[in-house]
């Protein structure tokens, strides 16, 4: 009832190919984008700013970037943490270097040098498949994160292992440091995700798209077929790491404003956006942002009713939050192994004959 | 010389080690084609079970209460219980509910239950450093020390003899008895098995036990260096590169990845290591796991992979 | 009275108080930044514990802590589960903070990623930091880190005191010359403080300085301890977290190292770190800048109103009361205390906010006489703290572990080398208000 697209006619091929060929769907993202550029910035606070929104829109962007190699090209990686870590490092060295430089095209800049690293290291998934090439893509973890700490020039040289971020203004505007306001940062970044969303969103129903997932489903078919799988897998490689790296660097400088090698970088981050992208849904870029905000309010919802409504102490609190995320977890694959994302779809199906099914 | 005899030697010993915690991963993905994360954790689990039991710790309230303290073979055989139990609990309520998944989200799976069972595992006996006092031997073996200056640890070389003594256990286990040979048709082809009436959901109940087994022994070996602690689960990841290396299905390369594993990074760690600023060990053990496999795609035992369109 | 506790006793505690409808009195806010759980909990449930008695005995005892006879302000213990992970500190800061009546009063963030996420924002939150001895250690400089206190020593300091204190023990400062000393450290930000340091004290000094880095975890360390037996160093430092402490204790038995010629810094210097070795590691030395054990009037005080009040978090805990890390987090507590009331005479109100206790901080001033009063005499060294010097005193004694217990050996606190660090601090505290804009005010 409330979503048919019953009597909508494409008369165009425009039409027909656009991205959101069905109106409510379209209506819905434009509400939503709408809601959150102009309506949002009004009425957030320190705390939805740096304990929700952000970390939302970060992890969204890495899941998306980790989507487009796993879900995609079905190229399994457990190096994101350490690829964020690349974005965030160049994005320092950036600024420190040109303190003039836009804080967009330090983005972009610390994207680039993000995603020529990780086709370096994607190389090997020409070769080495499935976990087997997981666990390589751990080496890439290990080693970038010791070269963190190693590089002493990667850290300008700071007696202190950590990196600060430089205050810089974007537009006029105090964008990091300590003068930046919580809307401000929040509207950047939304921005930037915004518009790789969409660009994601295109490029994987595009010749890109279509030969990741070609060589997903079976590569030596997609070979047989003309497909580069050099091109394919390391374009994935590439892209993916693009969108990780500008996660990184937004984590780095909008979020965070510091940071530090194993610690804002390792392993356990991987596995998070690993986590995002399952119960998001593989090989969707809605799932990605779906299966981010589930696993950064899930912990705070836990918290919160916990602590807080139930009274527990936050040790027995803290201790059963990792019991119930474990349950939640095998529950969802249990239940809907594709994900939130599948969910959505279901949700949409139903609503075409809501509220008379028959 | 003599200095590179106790770097090789070390090495190895502590290959061992590795192996101990790799054989757990390679008994599951054999016969289940899980690639069990969890590993690490339950090795974690097991310990703090052992070391609750041995001091007679009541579970939830951290408390200790000596009269419930167990002697340590009844300590083992009841954390043995224990482990048995959770493998067929996983059976029952995860695992029958996920046959013909995507081995993906049956990974996943597994870093579920790693959170499941390392909140478990803090809630009933609590988060703190727990001592092993097994009777297990310690410290440098004086005999070699005072007589040719070598430098071997007695605890690893126990740990060596246990792991020996494993492999050939688990060794007749599959080749001799009848629910080996019906693990080696499951591990071989899932339909195959059923259709000659083998149970899967049995098979796999007794895999997870066998590697809660394992997952203790190398609880035990690894606990008695460090103390039962948190950062046992976190072995898993020294355990990964010998996995790789050996191939995920074969036990005999969980042991000489291991050896190969803990030689390479030994060597490079105090050969290499001064000139790159140090802790190299880590990534390096990775990278050379990564060298083997760009020769050999499926690691050096491990079944080759046939595809076909 | 069940052993064991699910739920906060401020609870209950909360609810009779409403019921007595004395609810709106003014409190204070102490945010706890707790770590009970993850990798390094070990060794983050003793500090959480010693912090949270110490404002519970005070409120128990004293009924808060008073300006004047009959007008007190009760803490309020706000806990939050950090894991000692940054992103989780930081949720943590932005949950707290605001926390009524008073906000959050100081951070103490237990973590040296959290401690550099907060350093930024407690100028606008106006919010002191209290990161006690670790975080940024050239936030000593008080002209440019105006809302961060680093008492009573910075890792800085503790090098060039147990630097010190080997010159003491190889009979003159002078006999370093050719020595071999060698560093094993956490390969992180918290691990490398040290090394500057200890290479321009090397140069200084004429010692040869070596680093062996140990990655996170830490758990398997045979390589380091190798190169440590080929080479031969005449000492061992430590600065280590964690499970690496244990290991690398018990590494140092197995290749017989003489453990009085191994020294940790003091978060490698606690019971937890040499249980598993037990009597072993006899010998074992480490920094310290308060003494151990239970046996001081506010540890009885603890036990008889925290413990048997019912009133504790963690009430298995009792037996340890006095544990080296319990102690620290008491220590903290106390100082903290100590700004606050310092806050509250200055400004002549008990509803003190953030801004009034840095000023308590900036002018603390607890001495001898002071530390009788409290039930904690000769329990640490008087810290005095001054606009420019956020670190305070920066000395070090050093413990020992016989076997049993540890026990402070040094003959009174060594003084760090000023010379060597107030350069350093110099150095990177004028880069740090380059950077960021940043004129260093006047004092």
């Amino acid at each position: 009832m409330l979503y048919r697209e019953v009597g909508q006619f494409k008369t165009s091929y425009a039409a027909d190919q656009a991205i959101f060929p069905i109106a409510q769907d379209r209506w819905f993202v434009i509400g939503v984008l709408l809601f959150a550029f102009l309506v949002v910035p009004f009425f957030i606070t320190p705390y939805m700013a740096n304990a929700i929104l952000l970390p939302f829109l970060v992890f969204g962007l890495a899941a998306l970037g980790l989507n487009i190699l796993t879900g995609y090209c079905g190229q399994l990686s457990l190096g994101t943490a350490a690829f964020m870590g690349v974005g965030a490092y160049s994005s320092f060295k950036l600024m420190v270097l040109f303190p003039e430089l836009n804080l967009v095209i330090v983005f972009l800049l610390a994207g680039l040098i993000t995603a020529a690293v990780g086709m370096v290291f994607g190389l090997p998934s020409l070769r080495i498949k499935g976990f087997y090439l997981a666990v390589a893509t751990l080496a890439a973890q290990f080693f970038l994160v010791w070269l963190f700490y190693k590089w002493d020039w990667l850290r300008d040289y700071s007696l202190t292992g950590q990196i600060t971020v430089p205050p810089s203004d974007f537009l006029g505007v105090p964008m990091t440091g300590s003068r930046a306001d919580p809307a401000a940062k929040y509207l950047l970044a939304l921005a930037m995700v915004t518009v790789l969303a969409l660009g994601a969103k295109n490029l994987v129903r595009g010749r890109f798209g279509r030969s990741w997932m070609a060589i997903r489903d079976m590569d030596v078919a997609a070979e047989l077929m003309g497909i580069r799988p050099l091109a394919a897998k390391l374009s994935a490689f590439g892209v993916s790491s693009f969108y990780v790296g500008v996660a990184g660097a937004m984590m780095f400088t909008l979020w965070l404003g510091a940071a530090e090698g194993g610690d804002s970088f390792g392993i356990q981050t991987s596995f998070l956006v690993l986590f995002m992208i399952i119960i998001g849904g593989l090989g969707t870029v809605l799932g990605s942002f779906l299966g981010a905000a589930f696993l950064v309010l899930m912990p705070i919802v836990l918290k919160n009713t916990m602590v807080d409504m139930l009274g527990m102490t936050t040790v027995f609190a803290k201790h059963l939050e990792y019991v119930v995320m474990g349950v939640l977890i095998i529950g969802f694959l249990i239940l809907e192994p594709h994900g939130l994302a599948r969910l959505w779809q279901i949700a949409k199906e139903k609503l075409r004959l809501w509220p008379f099914p028959y | 010389m003599l200095f590179f005899v106790e770097t090789v030697i070390s090495g190895l010993l502590a290959g061992v080690m590795y192996s101990l915690v790799a054989l757990g991963f390679v008994l599951i993905f054999k016969a289940s084609g899980v690639f069990n994360f969890a590993q690490g954790v339950m090795a974690l689990f097991a310990g703090l079970t052992l070391a609750g039991f041995l001091s007679g710790t009541v579970p939830f309230t951290h408390q200790i209460n000596p009269a419930l303290a167990m002697p340590p073979w009844l300590a083992i055989l009841a954390t043995v219980g224990v482990m048995i139990l959770l493998a067929i609990l996983i059976e029952r309520l995860v695992l029958r509910h996920l046959i013909n998944q995507e081995p993906i989200i049956l990974f996943m799976m597994t870093l579920g239950l790693a959170y499941v069972l390392e909140g478990a595992g803090d809630l009933l006996w609590g988060s703190d450093v727990k001592v092993l006092d097994l009777g297990l031997p310690s410290g440098a073996s004086d005999w070699l020390l005072d007589n040719y200056g070598l430098y071997v640890d007695k605890l690893e070389v126990v740990a060596a003899v246990v792991a020996a003594v494993l492999v050939a256990v688990l060794a007749i286990f599959f080749q001799r008895t009848r629910i080996g040979r019906a693990l080696r048709a499951v591990a071989d082809d899932h339909q195959a098995a059923l259709s000659v009436g083998i149970s899967l959901n049995t098979i796999w109940a007794i895999v997870w036990a066998a590697a809660g087994i394992v997952a203790l022994v190398a609880g035990i070996m690894w606990g008695a260096k460090s103390g039962i602690q948190f950062s046992l689960s976190l072995i898993a990841l020294k355990a990964l590169p010998v996995l790789i290396l050996g191939g995920f299905d074969s036990v005999p390369g969980a042991i000489v990845g291991g050896l190969i594993i803990g030689v390479g990074e030994k060597v490079a760690e105090v050969y290499l290591g001064p000139f790159v600023g140090g802790a190299i060990e880590n990534w390096f053990a990775y990278m050379l796991a990564l060298a083997f496999l760009l020769v050999r795609p499926e690691g050096l035992f491990g079944e080759k992979i046939i595809r076909r369109v | 009275m069940p052993r064991f506790r699910l739920m906060k006793p401020a609870t209950t505690a909360a609810l009779a108080v409403m019921a007595a409808g004395t609810a709106g009195a003014y409190e204070l806010v102490i945010p706890a930044l707790d770590f009970r759980t993850g990798p390094y909990a070990p060794n983050g449930i003793p500090f959480a514990n010693g912090y949270a008695d110490y404002f519970t005995m005070l409120n128990e005892r004293d009924g808060g802590l008073c300006l004047k006879e009959g007008e007190c302000a009760k803490f309020k213990i706000v806990h939050c589960e950090t894991e000692y992970n940054t992103q989780k500190g930081v949720e943590c800061y932005e949950k707290t903070k605001g926390e009524p009546p008073s906000g959050g009063l100081v951070y103490q963030p237990l973590s040296t990623g959290i401690t550099y996420q907060l350093i930024p924002k407690a100028s606008v939150d106006e919010i002191p930091v209290f990161s006690m001895g670790y975080g940024r250690t050239s936030a000593t400089n008080g002209r440019v880190f105006k809302w961060i206190f680093n008492p009573p020593a910075t890792y800085w300091s503790q090098a060039s005191a147990l630097i010190k204190y080997i010159g003491d023990r190889e009979g003159g400062i002078e006999n370093l010359k050719g020595k071999k000393i060698h560093l094993l450290y956490h390969n992180s930000a918290y691990g490398r403080e040290p090394i500057r340091t200890l290479e321009a004290l090397a140069k200084k000094h004429g010692f040869e300085f070596n680093g062996i880095a140990v990655d996170h975890p830490g758990q398997e360390q045979k390589s380091a301890w190798l190169r440590i037996r080929r080479e031969r160093p005449d000492w061992v430092l430590m600065w280590g977290w964690g499970v690496m402490n244990q290991v690398a204790i018990k590494e140092a038995v197995s290749i017989r190292y003489p453990m009085d010629r191994f020294i940790g810094v003091w978060w490698s210097g606690s019971e937890n770190d040499v249980r598993p070795s037990g009597e072993a590691a006899k010998g074992y030395l480490s920094g310290t800048f308060h003494a151990r054990g239970a046996d001081f009037p506010a540890h009885r005080d603890i036990i008889k109103y925290v413990y048997d009040g019912g009133k504790a978090v963690d009430p298995a805990f009792k037996d340890r009361v006095g544990e080296v890390l319990y102690n620290r987090g008491l220590v903290a507590a106390m100082w903290t205390t100590e700004a606050i009331r310092t806050a509250m005479k200055m400004h002549n109100t008990i509803e003190v906010r953030g801004k009034h206790v840095r000023d308590g901080f900036e002018n603390l001033d607890v001495d001898e006489a002071r530390l009788k009063e409290l039930g904690l005499e000769g329990f640490t060294i008087p810290v005095k703290i001054t606009c420019e010097n956020h670190e305070g005193p920066g000395k070090v004694a050093i413990q020992q572990w016989d076997g049993k217990s540890w026990n402070i050996v040094s003959e009174g606190y060594y003084e760090p080398d000023r010379e060597v660090v107030n350069r350093l601090i110099k150095e990177d505290s004028e880069k740090y208000a380059k950077d960021n804009n940043i004129t260093p005010r006047d004092c």
